[in-house]
């Protein structure tokens, strides 16, 4: 395999795997060739249930089954989970069931369907709720992993895929736990805390800022609930300053989830990138992210401003 | 487990349900005594006659599951289960309060008996299809049973629910609206009118019988029915009274969200035969 290729793809490949569990089912919205569940249909029909294009109902049939023992994972774009938001919140969130919903097509990267199609809140909505784990894995391997691991929770989760393909930033050594961030890049300077397609832009964007001398520590938080405050702790303490990276609005997502510990805890001088409250359009993955101010070199910039502001403190 | 009962005993069930119903809204001073009236004679006819539950065992994995998606109607849900045992008189006390077994609207995680968190419309349906297909799944005979308001079947919900289970054939799947003719505002024919309800469930793929839900007769004649509908989810129609059985609450659209005071109390439970 290359060097590139896509989380949706290490979502399909997971539910495949995880087939020898005969307690797992598989829910589709009339999109699993998108989301790749149609790995896990292809080979296990029989477990796989065609919910047409009804996301409500999929979410509440995946919390019944959950509520029979089974484990149920429904995926679609990860803009139509959102139509079923209510059904997530009363029918699985609140009665604590292990429903796994997968949102592919995530973030502006999603890029020429559009606005429409470009999720940029749905990691601030899931955080909401009460029970729910919360992902966005920034690799094949991490989010195969991660999928895997969803069979270990006791409750729902959310996972957001992406479209387009990304560079494979973990090996099969690597370790990858829901929860706990991993640090990829070592560095006292700065922190940048990214997820999902961010990551590998905040891996060149320290490599930018090395060749200025500025050593950044890179972590991929790839839970964003629960939030791995023992890694946020660490970055504070060894860097004094953090950035945060995601493709999706810097209202209430990874960088809402770390300015609301940092504030409450070790306040530092803290830089988000994101999406600054506002839709998406139709253009390729690169342009939308140059376009919202995602990528490399406006993380590298914002790393600076982080700095900067801590030496001014 | 279900019992065998006379047409008689059942009616004297469903009358001392709808005493509960009166006293616990009475209590907690709130709560919806309309819907939970005129839904009680089938559920009543439901777990005397046909349920495969057990009191003691209410987490039994093969037993059918029952789902109140009206999950507002929640004082007629607990009447019965205190009935058949689930819960006691002390805990029909709890309704609305504290820390209460009997939390407002039917909730799984409170109560022994409730198989689904109800109280937002139109989900239960989508849940009981999630129920049906995991007995499937298992190889089980037990079926999935919900009931529906005929207000509660204006969210779209419910209908891609409605497709969902006639195309993947579950015919463990039985399903009852019951048509009370009345939502929170108003007269549904003035909120949102529903034309031939039961065309809609038939065009829809399923089978349809349309009964008087009130007439116990009537109604175990439906449910034995429910048992011979092959591979087609079913559903009964049963056209209802909002309020039935209390004179001053039957068609009244002020009863749908609105608690007895004292006196109206009293005079309800004189009309139902539980005092003198």
């Amino acid at each position: 395999m290359s060097d590139m290729a896509a989380t949706r793809d290490g979502y399909g490949q997971a539910l495949l795997e995880m087939a020898g569990d005969e307690k797992v089912v598989v829910l589709e919205a009339d999109l699993g060739k998108s989301t790749k569940s149609v790995i896990f249909r292809k080979a296990h029909p029989e477990r796989t249930i065609s919910c047409g294009i009804g996301e409500q109902n999929m979410m509440l049939i995946g919390a019944g089954l959950a509520s029979s023992g089974y484990k149920p994972f429904a995926s679609t774009f990860a803009i139509f989970t959102e139509r079923g938001f209510e059904q997530v919140r009363n029918g699985i969130a609140r009665p604590n069931l292990a429903v796994h919903i997968c949102g592919s097509h995530g973030g502006t990267h999603t890029g020429t369907d559009g606005g429409s199609a470009q999720s940029i809140e749905d990691l601030a909505i899931y955080r909401t709720l009460p029970n729910m784990t919360v992902m966005h894995p920034s690799d094949y391997l991490s989010a195969m992993s991660l999928t895997k691991q969803c069979l270990g929770l006791s409750g729902p989760s959310y996972m957001r895929t992406a479209r387009n393909k990304t560079i494979k930033l973990y090996s099969d050594e690597s370790e990858i736990t829901i929860g706990k961030a991993n640090i990829l890049r070592h560095g006292d300077a700065v922190a940048i805390i990214a997820c999902g397609v961010l990551v590998g832009e905040s891996l060149e964007a320290a490599e930018a800022l090395a060749a200025e001398g500025i050593e950044a520590m890179v972590l991929d938080m790839h839970t964003l609930k629960p939030l791995d405050n023992e890694a946020i702790n660490r970055a504070v303490d060894t860097c004094g300053c953090l950035v945060t990276a995601e493709d999706h609005s810097v209202i209430g997502g990874l960088g809402g989830a770390v300015a609301e510990y940092v504030c409450a805890n070790q306040p530092v001088p803290l830089e988000m990138v994101g999406v600054k409250d506002r839709f998406g359009e139709s253009a390729q993955s690169d342009e939308m992210l140059e376009m919202m101010g995602l990528t490399s070199k406006h993380i590298a910039a914002a790393a600076r401003r982080a700095i900067q502001r801590k030496e001014n403190n | 487990m279900a019992e065998d009962c006379s047409i008689s005993e059942l009616e004297a069930k469903a009358s001392r349900c709808r005493g509960e119903i009166l006293r616990m809204t009475h209590r907690a001073s709130a709560g919806h005594p309309g819907g939970s009236l005129s839904e009680t004679d089938i559920l009543v006819a439901l777990y005397a006659t046909k349920m495969r539950v057990d009191p003691a065992n209410p987490k039994w994995p093969d037993r059918d599951r029952f789902i109140l998606s009206k999950g507002h109607a929640s004082p007629g849900m607990y009447a019965i289960l205190e009935e058949q045992g689930f819960i006691s008189k002390e805990d029909l006390k709890s309704y609305r309060v504290m820390g209460g077994t009997c939390q407002g609207h039917v909730d799984m995680k409170w109560t022994p008996g409730v198989d689904f968190s109800a109280g937002s419309l139109g989900m239960g349906l989508s849940y009981g299809i999630g129920c049906a297909l995991a007995a499937r799944f298992d190889g089980s005979e037990r079926n999935a049973y919900v009931m529906l308001g005929d207000g509660e079947i204006q969210e779209g919900s419910v209908w891609e629910a409605a497709m969902a289970a006639a195309h993947h054939e579950l015919g463990n799947l039985k399903v009852f609206v019951d048509c009370n003719r009345i939502q929170n505002d108003d007269f549904v024919e003035n909120q949102m009118r529903m034309f031939d309800i039961a065309a809609k469930w038939e065009s829809f793929g399923w089978a349809v019988r349309e009964i008087d839900g009130h007439n116990m007769q009537e109604i175990l004649d439906a449910l034995d029915w429910f048992d011979g509908v092959g591979n087609k989810p079913a559903v009964i129609v049963a056209n209802t009274v909002k309020g039935k059985g209390v004179s001053f609450m039957e068609n009244n659209p002020a009863f749908h969200g609105a608690a007895p005071n004292d006196e109206q109390l009293g005079q309800g439970l004189a009309e139902l035969g539980l005092i003198q």
